[in-house]
């Protein structure tokens, strides 16, 4: 059991940050790691990055988006509430080194791990630039926070609302073109890590990406996780999620992403009609 | 010899059959296949033990089981002392009654086998256990007064539960750390329901709580922390850590959707219940047809399995012939019973996809050439005999290895070349003082009854060990 200590809402209506006790993992995770949870005796194990790390208060935290049955349940949860099974750190963590400069790009959930990650190559030393981008301003997510632990912010919106007018793979490039950048870190769904590497392929930029196959137990017992990386099968829960992103063969990833689409709506589908309410306030 | 036994008993040539549900009826549910003996059918399987002076049987056991007392006892109606016999020196009779392998071990040995059929052990075990568990009280087990003692236990296996209760009945405070959110091993992710119905496992693990030990469960060792560390806090540590890593072939498109390691699709049904999907929230996938690689307890695991999650054609594919199939004699009759079809003398050589999905298997018939090193007849590919195997699952349940999380990320342990530990087979010392080792993280992929037997050398050992006998020696690299 594991008690969520603090709940805001981040973006409205589906993206949540949880603060949770956990005095052991908080001890032990370090930035690019990840935890599987599963919310209740009838409940999926699904993994979530870590978003933070508190070891002086014991406690760690996540950003859930929700997509489906076991997220949207999860961002019902409230302040007090216990979640059943909380394990981890798992995976291996973002290998932090003083490199100069280092761009870190994140969409979607990706914010989450990537906010500790900037922190650490910041605190290492590196100058630090953040692209993040969405569709317009009111979706953009963490935005002030990584301001918090970054040199500059970079923003980027689909229809124009804030910074430049486009995909984040325009700032990036952007960036890249000022040829000073040593590493870029990419964090988010697969399109968007598959992007940023073709962009960064071209400027000749070690690309990290942290990946998201689909996982069960996250300790290399099932292979459900496996990504092929330069051509090997790779373990994304164990040898991972870190891999070098220009390596990663992407439509594998995405296609085995989509292995139980039908089953993910049938589930989803069922819960939403017996909780019409979808969505609560923090 | 004894004027007794001189007086030759007579023998009752065949077993009291086992009733069991119906193979039509059972392709369709997840319940158990054999029902067990009733008091009447045990009492006539029973009979059929002559008490030998020496009995064999009991070397054969690989914990000796003192055999032939419990099923006196069962023979005179004192099923309550039966039980108590056997769990002398097994913890788990429930489990082992139903998934030893009894035809290689204690049955094996069994006199009357030499002229007919041996007495049926198993079963009478099995019985025994189930009789308990319906009707009899659990004895208390009795726990020596407290040493102050702590030992770390990793793995919640039948080899990590068996060291774990007899250390607990020594007087030490005994910790269980567990990667999984449940107990149990590949008792409870592994096999499946209607082999060992999930709440034997849970039943056996209840009687661990009765002796103080304390489970910390979703504990994942060498994460979340490692031997080392643990070795701060305890004073002894035994890693039964099993032999989970999944094996693949690596040939062409094994990495489509639709094809599934043994553990994950095993895991998914048992330990995560996706086979009642959408009431459990894990989602399984089953085509019409699948096939599953492999000739193992773990390969008929998978196809019964599939069968029972609806596919309408289960098939295995194994590249020795019948003869060679390494699962239970048992489990390969029951598979047939059910109208698992066998391909044998197969060997994949690729996936074939379609969509990113599989859709077929492209194999080459086997013949089988000059022995291999491990005495069976190596199997050779025909040239130009392939062929494809029409498939939507195809599930790779061809053996598994040892997880390094454990191995690597401890000081100072010694590791086989293929990354298993290093243990005396006697007591289970590692090269390192006070860290012990056990079961499929020791042998690779064994049984249940050696994982356990490993399990309670080791207890015996580590206790010496605590209680400040002279310093054990540990073992060297051969
Ligand atoms: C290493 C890692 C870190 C992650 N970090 C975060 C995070 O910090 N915040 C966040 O909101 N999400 C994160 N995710 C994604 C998150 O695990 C999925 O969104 C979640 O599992 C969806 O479950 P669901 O039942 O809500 O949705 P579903 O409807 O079941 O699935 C929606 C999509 O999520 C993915 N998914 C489903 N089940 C799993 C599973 N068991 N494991 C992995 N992916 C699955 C699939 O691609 C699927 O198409 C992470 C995933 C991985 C692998
Ligand atoms: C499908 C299947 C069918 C089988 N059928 C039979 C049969 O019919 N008869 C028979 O005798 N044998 C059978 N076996 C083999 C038998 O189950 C094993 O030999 C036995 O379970 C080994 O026991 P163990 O305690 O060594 O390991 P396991 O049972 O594998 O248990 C190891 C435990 O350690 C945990 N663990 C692993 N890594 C860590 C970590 N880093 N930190 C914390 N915990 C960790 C695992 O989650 C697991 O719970 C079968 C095996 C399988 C897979
Ligand atoms: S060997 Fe067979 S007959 Fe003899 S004691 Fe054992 S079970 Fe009975
Ligand atoms: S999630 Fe099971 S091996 Fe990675």
């Amino acid at each position: 059991m594991a008690k969520i200590l603090e709940k805001r809402l981040i973006r409205p209506p589906d993206v949540f940050y949880f603060k949770i006790d956990a005095p052991q993992i908080s001890r032990k995770a370090q930035p690019g790691q990840f935890v599987i949870i599963r919310l209740h005796d009838h409940g999926e194990r699904i993994p979530l990055s870590l978003a933070d790390i508190d070891p002086d208060e014991g406690t760690i935290s996540l950003i859930v988006m929700a997509v489906g049955k076991t997220s949207a349940e999860f961002v019902r949860m409230k302040a007090g509430d216990e979640i059943s099974d909380l394990c981890g750190p798992l995976g291996q963590p973002t290998h932090i080194e003083k490199l100069g400069k280092v761009i870190v790009i994140g969409g979607g959930f990706g914010v989450a791990p990537l906010f500790p990650i900037a922190r650490a190559f910041k605190a290492a030393g590196n100058k630090v630039v953040c692209v993040m981008g969405a569709r317009s301003a009111d979706l953009l997510i963490y935005e002030k926070e990584m301001g918090e632990v970054c040199d500059e912010v970079l923003v980027t919106t689909d229809d124009g609302s804030k910074g430049v007018k486009g995909v984040v793979t325009v700032a990036l490039e952007q960036e890249l073109e000022k040829g000073d950048t040593n590493l870029v870190v990419a964090v988010g769904p697969a399109i968007m890590m598959k992007f940023v590497c073709l962009t960064t392929k071209n400027f000749g930029v070690k690309t990290m990406v942290s990946l998201n196959p689909i996982m069960v137990d996250g300790s290399g017992m099932c292979g459900a996780c496996r990504v092929s990386v330069g051509g090997e099968t790779r373990f994304a829960c164990t040898d991972g999620p870190d891999f070098d992103g220009h390596l990663v063969d992407w439509d594998l990833l995405m296609s085995r992403q989509k292995m139980y689409l039908g089953e993910e709506k049938e589930s989803f589908e069922a819960w939403k009609a017996r909780h019409p309410d979808i969505l609560t306030e923090a | 010899m004894t004027d007794e036994e001189r007086k030759k008993p007579k023998l009752i040539p065949n077993r009291t059959p086992i009733p069991e549900q119906d193979p039509k009826e059972r392709g369709k549910n997840f319940n158990e296949v054999s029902l067990g003996y009733s008091v009447e059918q045990a009492l006539l399987e029973a009979e059929r033990c002559i008490g030998c002076a020496r009995p064999p049987c009991v070397k054969g056991c690989p914990v000796n089981v003192p055999i032939k007392d419990f099923i006196a006892y069962i023979q005179a109606q004192d099923f309550q002392s039966a039980i108590n016999k056997i769990k002398e020196t097994n913890i788990l009779p429930a489990v082992c009654g139903r998934v030893c392998p009894q035809e290689d071990q204690c049955e094996k040995a069994c006199v009357v086998g030499k002229k007919f059929e041996p007495v049926a052990i198993g079963r009478l075990e099995r019985f025994a256990a189930d009789w308990e568990r319906e009707h009899g009280h659990r004895l208390k087990p009795k726990i020596a007064p407290s040493t102050g003692k702590k030992v770390a236990i990793i793995g919640s296996g039948p080899s990590g539960v068996t060291c774990a209760s007899d250390l607990a009945q020594l007087g030490h405070q005994v910790t269980i750390f567990e990667a999984l959110h449940e107990p149990g091993g590949v008792l409870l992710y592994g096999i499946p329901e209607f082999r060992l119905p999930k709440k034997m496992v849970a039943g056996e693990i209840a009687g661990l709580a009765d002796m103080g030990v304390v489970i910390r469960t979703n504990s994942v060792v060498g994460k979340l922390m490692t031997v080392d560390e643990l070795m701060e806090e305890y004073d002894a540590c035994y890693i039964a850590t099993g032999a989970g890593l999944p094996n693949f072939m690596g040939i062409e498109g094994e990495n489509l959707n639709g094809v599934y390691s043994a553990n994950e699709f095993l895991t998914r049904t048992n330990l995560m219940k996706a086979y009642t999907f959408p009431e459990y929230d894990t989602p399984i996938k089953v085509g019409d047809r699948v096939a599953v690689v492999g000739g193992g307890n773990v390969a008929m695991d998978s196809v019964r399995t599939a069968l029972r999650l609806g596919a309408k054609e289960a098939t295995i594919i194994y590249r020795r012939s019948e003869t060679e199939l390494p699962a239970r004699g048992e489990e390969v009759h029951h598979a047939k019973e059910e109208g698992i079809r066998f391909e044998m003398l197969t060997s994949p050589i690729r996936i074939v996809g379609e969509d990113g999905w599989a859709k077929a298997i492209e194999c080459v018939k086997m013949e089988l050439g000059e022995p291999d090193d491990s005495g069976r007849r190596r199997p050779v590919p025909i040239a130009g005999s392939e062929f494809e195997v029409p498939a939507d699952i195809v599930i790779m349940a061809i053996g598994t290895g040892a997880n390094p999380l454990v191995p690597r990320s401890t000081r100072d342990l010694e590791l086989t070349q293929r990354g298993y530990i290093i243990a005396d087979e006697e007591t289970g010392r590692t090269s390192r003082p006070g860290v012990y080792a056990g079961g499929d993280i020791v042998t690779g992929s064994a049984t249940v009854i050696l994982a356990m037997g490993a399990g309670r050398k080791a207890a015996n050992d580590i206790h010496k060990y605590l209680m400040g006998e002279p310093e054990p020696e540990t073992v060297q690299k051969a």
